[in-house]
């Protein structure tokens, strides 16, 4: 019989005083006794409405009552089934539109923690678990995959383990993609996905960082030349955007990617980091997704005094997870909601030359929502006359990315749509072109880590019978 | 991988690196750059292409001591790494069509303007060299360049050697002398590659300039080297690294380029303690 207890196990986290000001994990996991209790709560539904809002359809009722049980490294098993990356996704997924919106125990109380659950499990299991990663005899076919973020990694773990010879291209010096150089170590500790990637190093994926596919080797070259019978393009949404407004070349305009690259990627809030960053002790963060919270909550424990949240919807349109926004107002983040950014304002007639052009303050304008557009949101729009001043000597503008155009530039017969994203099918990843498949933010625009490593496992499928069905003839 | 082969110091301040790096070297091609790492600590550094040999798969840099990380490469020796070498990046300079051109460089701009004028005497175009130092022992790559130009003017701020003063005063004499240009080709400090095309302008002569503005991963992803041209926002490490002279906003780029003056004072003063502690 299940706990009826219509209140969720609370999660242990860091104080929100002490930890607005460190890069520690925010959340600290469940103990054994929590997770069992936690676990009770689930009704094991025969219609196992969670399984069906997981976007890569992890037996959910299974792995919970396995945990229920105590056997913990039994429900690991039933979350490897389907997701690769468990711890990853138990602490980045949006749970509360995904598996636990639709929890029954969600109509009267919390729904079950399943996220949670499955950041205990894959944590219990790195913890206690015995490792079972056996490099697989390898084939004789070659597979590319361009990425090392969630879509490739994916990827190249399940070829992996089907025996294929798999290399991984990427750009920057450390793999990963948006697990390293965007989602901060408060949220996502960086040993955790490099311990994921040490995991693929085992099914014996090579992974050569430090190469930029369409500018140091191109797509083409990697099927014409170098003997790959198949590429996988997961690439991601890397672009970002700005608004267009003026001021925004001023010193102290971030993109978002910027700022948290400098801080996650190379760990420019570290003293031993000769990577330089700014200071600053006013900020602006523009935009109202997960990457807004992570800019925001990372100025703060940079030591600002003051960072404000400017979104131009209201509270309930925020695209952000939940307790990403609940975290942000406990460290001490302020919101304000139906607000845009008009101009950035910059420091100017200061005899010392080196001292002007910097931010020194944003105009905004209040918003109010009128009709609703074709996303079925409502649409903001200027409210005349209501312009004022905030201080600010940073602005991040976390306004989303698009695709990077460098592949598709450099890839002959390679579809892309008018956002410049690759056209590919939902199901296997196919491109236009025979042999190269993608998946991911490069085809879907800016989406989320889960959605992106089912591509990724969707596309390993698609590789594999092309491949043993002899496509390439 | 990412091995000096070869270190020579060019002058006191100027040095060449030779890096094993076969990907970068496969595809280098003049007016493009790469991004190193000097250690795991390491900022990422964009450094424009010097030099490169495709079969020995090596590519040259020549770097400056300008700051902390500059300081740190000049003290890798040969044999040793560097922790990563990410290219080639960036746009190649595009030569073609060119049948007179004036390459313009300076102080270690000369050093990307090099391979710009090399590959167009090898392609047979006629190449005027205006390259300019702030004094004699700071002149680099002279010889090589005299063999690559058909006309080399080499000025120095201070008249210690070549010409006395600024290379567009150089440049300016070339033209005024009747010699026309397809186009001029320029690289230096901003401030230099904004007066350029104030006076190129005035003359109406196509010119193009490689900005080297701070970057994070160089590869379009963080936009930190963004600039504006022709009234549009551009991203140095995608669209270019080089633009038409004429539409760059050189004061916000040069403003642009100060963000960390104070950071970067402070970690090379810091770096210089530390040497002279080692020292002693």
């Amino acid at each position: 019989m299940a706990d009826m207890n219509p209140v969720r196990t609370p999660m242990p986290s860091q104080d929100p005083d002490i930890r607005r000001r460190n890069f520690d994990e925010v959340t600290l996991g469940y103990t054994e006794e929590m997770a069992v209790a936690e676990a009770k709560r689930c009704l094991n539904c025969r219609h196992r409405p969670c399984t069906g809002g997981c976007p890569v359809g992890i037996r959910i009722p299974d792995f919970i009552a396995k945990v229920a049980e105590g056997e913990f490294e039994e429900a690991y098993h039933i979350i490897h089934e389907d997701s690769s990356l468990p711890a990853v996704c138990g602490r980045v997924c949006p749970q509360e539109r995904q598996c636990e919106k639709y929890c029954v125990r969600g109509m009267k109380g919390d729904s079950v923690g399943i996220g949670r659950l499955e950041r205990f499990v894959a944590d219990w299991h790195v913890a206690h678990g015995s490792e079972s990663v056996k490099k697989q005899p390898v084939n004789a076919h070659k597979v590319a995959v361009v990425g090392a973020g969630p879509s490739g990694l994916t990827c190249a773990g399940d070829l992996a383990k089907k025996g294929y010879d798999v290399t991984v291209f990427e750009a920057l010096h450390v793999p990963g993609g948006v697990l390293v150089y965007g989602i901060p170590e408060f949220r996502l500790p960086k040993a955790i996905v490099a311990r994921e990637v040490d995991t693929l190093r085992a099914l014996g994926v090579r992974i050569e960082t430090n190469v930029v596919v369409g500018r140091s080797i191109t797509i083409d070259e990697l099927l014409e030349e170098e003997g790959f019978e198949a590429v996988f393009i997961g690439t991601g949404a890397g672009l970002p955007s700005f608004m267009k407004i003026p001021g925004e070349s001023l010193k102290g305009v971030f993109s978002a990617n910027e700022f948290l690259t400098r801080v996650n990627l190379m760990k420019a809030y570290r003293e031993d980091s000769d990577t330089p960053i700014l200071r600053p002790s006013r900020v602006a963060v523009v935009g109202g997704g997960n990457v807004a919270m992570d800019a925001a909550r990372s100025a703060m424990r940079l030591g600002a005094g003051r960072v404000t949240v400017l979104y131009r919807r209201g509270e309930e349109e925020m695209p952000a997870r939940k307790e990403e926004i609940e975290h942000a107002k406990e460290e001490g983040v302020e919101f304000m909601f139906l607000t845009a950014p008009t101009q950035i304002l910059g420091t100017e007639g200061n005899e010392d030359r080196s001292k002007n052009g910097f931010v020194r303050g944003v105009r905004c304008i209040r918003m109010e929502l009128g009709e609703s557009d074709a996303s079925g949101r409502r649409r903001p729009k200027e409210i005349p006359g209501s312009e004022f001043e905030l201080e600010a000597d940073a602005v991040i503008m976390a306004l989303g990315t698009s695709p990077n155009p460098l592949i598709s530039r450099t890839t002959h017969d390679l579809e892309t749509d008018r956002r410049g994203c690759i056209v590919a099918d939902p199901e296997t990843g196919e491109t236009s072109r025979p042999g190269v498949f993608a998946g991911g933010d490069t085809v879907t625009g800016a989406a989320t880590v889960i959605l992106a490593m089912g591509a990724g496992k969707k596309a390993a499928a698609a590789i594999d019978r092309y491949i043993t069905e002899g496509g390439k003839g | 991988m990412y091995e000096i082969l070869k270190r020579e110091e060019l002058n006191s301040s100027s040095t060449r690196f030779r890096f094993y790096a076969p990907y970068v070297a496969g595809k280098a091609q003049p007016g493009q750059f790469v991004i190193l790492r000097v250690d795991e600590n390491g900022e990422r550094v964009p450094f424009t292409i010097a030099g490169y040999d495709r079969e020995a798969g090596t590519v040259d840099v020549i770097v400056q001591i300008v700051g902390a990380t500059t300081m740190k490469l000049n003290r890798l020796r040969e044999g040793d790494r560097l922790a990563s070498l990410t290219g080639p990046l960036g746009n190649p300079t595009r030569l073609d069509g060119l049948s007179k051109a004036a390459v313009v460089g300076g102080g270690l701009g000369c050093a990307i303007a090099l391979p710009i004028a090399q590959e167009l005497h090898r392609r047979g175009c006629c190449v005027h060299s205006v390259v300019g130092f702030r004094t004699k022992d700071l002149i680099i790559l002279e010889k090589e360049f005299a063999e690559a130009s058909d006309l080399l003017t080499v000025m120095t701020d201070d008249g210690s050697s070549g010409r006395g003063g600024l290379v567009t005063a150089g440049l300016e004499e070339l033209i005024l002398a009747g010699n026309t240009y397809d186009e001029v080709i320029c690289i230096g400090p901003p401030l230099m590659m904004k007066f350029v095309c104030l006076l190129t302008k005035k003359y109406g002569i196509k010119t193009t300039v490689s900005m080297n503005s701070i970057m994070v991963d160089g590869t379009g992803m963080c936009g930190c080297c963004r600039l504006t041209v022709g009234g549009e926002t551009k991203f140095a490490c995608v669209d270019g690294p080089d633009f038409d002279g004429h539409l760059v906003d050189f004061d916000e780029a040069i403003s642009r380029g100060n963000i960390y003056g104070e950071f970067e004072r402070h970690a090379y003063d810091e770096a210089c303690n530390l040497l002279k502690k080692e020292v002693e």
